[in-house]
């Protein structure tokens, strides 16, 4: 039971002369409480994002590191040896370091960026803003969750630092690589690590599910039904379900994993020589975790996905100064996603010896997700369509995510069917697919949320122009980085490799591959300025003057410039409306918080 | 008119606002984790029934132990739900005895599931060497008996505030929720057992 906090509408009601900086909470607040063990799910949100921030750059560092290595394979780099020591001999990028890169960028990007610090970040700053709440259904949960996340964090930090380094069979530790202590370095002490820090970010990711889920069905403001509330919150709904129902089977997986690592069982292992040594594990089946991992793994692109898309309809809508087009097709179809999400897994294990007729279930209720995607597309950019655009740099990333989802999406029509697949597995093709789809587009529908929710955040803006070089040159460039790896993979350039320059078909890309490289470390510097503008800007940005600053309509602008705990200093306001009413009957915007006129136009 | 409505459920401890009787968010957030613990026992016990057709299976018997944590844990649920109604009915003293039954039965549960093990473990010499149904037995009653021993933690919190807690109002939310947790953890154990007994 949380009794953090106590809200007295009596007293309340006597504070509307003097707001602003008065707070509804009465406790007496110590910087541990207030910043650290902070149980605001404000705070919780800024705590997920900056530690989002420092996963960021770890993970994208380690990509420009193995660009390196694919761009310039025969060039050594003195440097690397002074930083990483045995890892890059002779200036060199040896194999163990190089795969330890790009599993942990995977994990890293993939756990800790987009899941923790997308949905981590912006469920927990939104879901009680937007819906009219004081705080989460349970505000003590909600600072254990992310607390479990910063010590799945520091485990996962620690593994960096150790002799045999990190886990380095892939994001998706398929045994029996990662189950065999003696299969490579990376399958040592650090692949226990991997799993424990997993298992504890599991654990987070499920009481963090576990609060939207009650928050959103439970503590809604009077008048908010569940239609009247803005998109974001439908899609951080389902991200919470997906969440909650998938996570657990991958917990499942990670247990029985650490059996056949540790404890000798063979649920993953059968007939394996290693080094000469005839292990006497019998009857397992490999195959067995591949559908235990991506029954979650599947979903949790969707746990990446969802967020972006909800904050895209809101930032959209209010920049074209346009109610979003068919607000109920968005909804079906975000609730489409989430059901076809859980049935299409084994599109992942086509090369796997899986049936050819289950297979071709799996491919139709693949392709099935592109009318759900398609109807999302359209109504994105029906809402633009003769819009009164303003270009905020909110806005641009929220298209740039129009533009980096359709592009991605169209791809994966290629790999959703098996017979292509066949060809494409394994490839560059695919890389540059879920890079775009999943990965960039992804990126960017958290840069529009947090270009667009910094005011509220921090009661300051973000620099402009720092935001406009950094969109442009992120579009481009993520652009100029995924789409050559297309031809790559169509040409059979497979992914994973270290070194193709010996085999001519793939030697041909040399130049393609060194192009790539030197953008990724122009996008790469570009990050890091947006992190130097996020940082300055919480301190010396331009300060907000307005309680309303992009002209919204939704409940979280009704709130005081800086809310403190407990987001409104009088009663939590009462909701009449959708909150999509831009450009009606003559005027800008309404606020959900209006009553209907009596000659209003039905929307 | 608004602000006679809030008044009136200011008192309501989740700080709804909205005027319809609703589940308590604690009550509803239990129902989504054990959708969730639900969907972990779903992910293990489908990777049994995919391992048990392969060639190389040892199929287990349950060891007869199992059958008096069975009726150990069966009677705790009973334990609990009186326990609940007398907390609403404010008989503290028959609360205080039947949260105290119930928890000596749920150690008892976990003590009985580990001697179980042993059982397995030495007499039947099921180990975690060679593939087949022991091993899943191990982890499936295993990760249920963590389950359990999370609810004996909570019942231990229940039964320490019931001497010397003080509480300001008088809620039985966190009793229903820890009967609804007792509940399912009995239900998933009958659940796993049959499973067991039928594919093991």
């Amino acid at each position: 039971m949380s009794a953090a906090m106590h809200v007295h509408p009596e007293v309340a009601t006597t504070h509307e002369v003097h707001h602003d900086e008065h707070h509804v909470h009465h406790h007496n607040e110590t910087f541990i409480s207030k910043y650290i063990f902070s149980m605001d799910h404000k705070t919780i949100g800024k705590q997920f994002l900056i530690t989002g921030i420092v996963w960021a750059i770890i993970g994208g560092l380690f990509s420009v590191l193995f660009r390196l290595q694919l761009g310039y394979p025969d060039q050594s780099f003195p440097i690397l040896e002074t930083f990483f020591g045995k890892w890059a001999k002779g200036g060199q990028i040896q194999p163990e370091f190089y795969y330890a890169l790009v599993t942990i960028h995977g994990t890293v990007l993939v756990f800790f960026v987009l899941t923790a610090g997308l949905s981590g970040t912006f469920a927990n700053l939104l879901i009680p803003l937007q819906i009219g709440a004081r705080d989460m259904a349970s505000p003590f949960l909600n600072m254990l969750s992310y607390w479990f996340f910063f010590l799945a964090s520091v485990i996962m930090f620690s593994s960096l630092f150790i002799t045999t380094g990190p886990a380095s069979g892939g994001w998706t530790v398929y045994p029996p690589l990662s189950a065999l202590g003696q299969a490579s370095d990376g399958s040592k002490l650090g692949m226990d690590l991997w799993l424990i820090s997993m298992a504890l970010f599991i654990v987070s990711s499920l009481l963090g599910g576990l609060n939207y889920i009650s928050t959103i069905l439970n503590m809604r403001t009077k008048g908010m039904s569940m239609t009247r509330m803005p998109l974001t919150m439908w899609a951080m709904f389902f991200t919470a379900v997906l969440g909650v129902l998938s996570f657990p089977v991958l917990l499942s997986g990670a247990i029985l994993l650490l059996f056949d690592r540790n404890l000798g069982t063979s649920f993953f292992l059968s007939d394996i020589v290693v080094n000469g040594e005839i292990l006497p594990n019998e009857g397992g089946s490999a195959i067995l975790f591949q559908h235990l991992f991506w029954f979650l793994g599947h979903p949790e692109v969707y746990i990446i996905l969802l967020p972006a898309m909800g904050m895209v309809s809101e930032i959209l809508s209010v920049n074209s100064r346009k109610p979003i087009f068919g607000y109920m097709a968005m909804l079906g179809s975000l609730f489409a996603i989430c059901i076809l999400a859980f049935l299409v897994w084994a599109h992942h294990m086509f090369v796997t010896g899986l049936n050819p007729f289950l297979g071709s279930i799996f491919v139709l209720l693949t392709l099935l997700i592109a009318v759900p995607s398609a109807i999302k597309v359209f109504n994105w950019l029906t809402t633009l369509w003769r819009g009164n655009i303003r270009f905020t740099v909110g806005t641009l990333f929220a298209i740039g995510f129009v533009s980096l989802f359709i592009s991605g999406g169209l791809t994966g029509i290629f790999l959703g069917n098996s017979t292509i697949d066949i060809h494409l597995h394994d490839t560059m093709f695919v890389v540059a697919h879920f890079h775009i789809v999943m990965g960039v587009a992804s990126m960017f529908g958290m840069f529009a949320g947090v270009y667009h929710w910094f005011p509220k955040m921090f009661g300051r803006y973000l620099n402009n122009t720092l935001g406009y070089i950094h969109f442009w040159v992120t579009l481009i460039g993520a652009y100029l980085i995924f789409w050559p790896m297309h031809y790559q993979g169509l040409a059979g350039m497979p992914r994973r490799y270290l070194d193709k320059s010996s085999w001519v078909s793939f030697s041909q890309f040399g130049d393609l591959d060194k192009m790539i490289t030197v953008v990724s470390i122009i996008v790469f510097a570009v990050q890091l300025m947006f992190v130097f503008n996020f940082f300055y800007s919480i301190f010396k940005g331009r300060k907000v003057t307005t309680q309303n600053p992009w002209g919204a309509n939704t409940l979280e602008w009704t709130t005081p410039i800086r809310p403190g705990h407990g987001n409104w200093d009088g009663e939590i306001p009462e909701v009449h409306r959708w909150p999509y009413d831009y450009a009606k009957d003559g005027r800008d915007f309404i606020p959900q918080t209006e009553p209907v006129g009596e000659h209003e136009s039905k929307h | 008119m608004v602000s006679e409505l809030n008044i009136k459920d200011a008192s309501n401890p989740p700080l709804g606002d909205r005027g319809k009787k609703r589940m308590h968010p604690h009550k509803f957030t239990l129902w989504v984790a054990i959708g969730s613990i639900v969907m972990m026992f779903a992910g293990l016990t489908s990777a049994f029934i995919v391992k048990s057709n392969q060639s190389t299976w040892i199929p287990v018997a349950v060891p007869k132990i199992f059958w008096a944590s069975t009726a150990a844990i069966l009677l705790s649920s009973l334990t609990i739900q009186l326990a609940l109604r007398s907390f609403k009915q404010r008989f503290m003293q028959q609360y205080r005895m039947l949260v105290g039954l119930t928890l000596i039965l749920g150690i008892a549960f976990v003590l009985m599931q580990w001697l179980g093990f042993q059982q397995l473990w030495n007499d039947q010499g099921i180990t975690f060497k060679g593939g087949g149904a022991g091993q899943f037995l191990y982890v499936i009653f295993g990760l249920h008996a963590l389950h359990v021993a999370g609810g004996v933690i909570a019942l231990v919190v229940m039964f320490v505030k019931a001497f010397i807690g003080r509480s300001k109002n008088y809620s039985s939310v966190p009793v229903e929720v820890a009967a609804t947790y007792w509940h399912f953890v009995d239900l998933l154990w009958l659940y796993l057992l049959v499973f067991f007994m039928l594919i093991g």
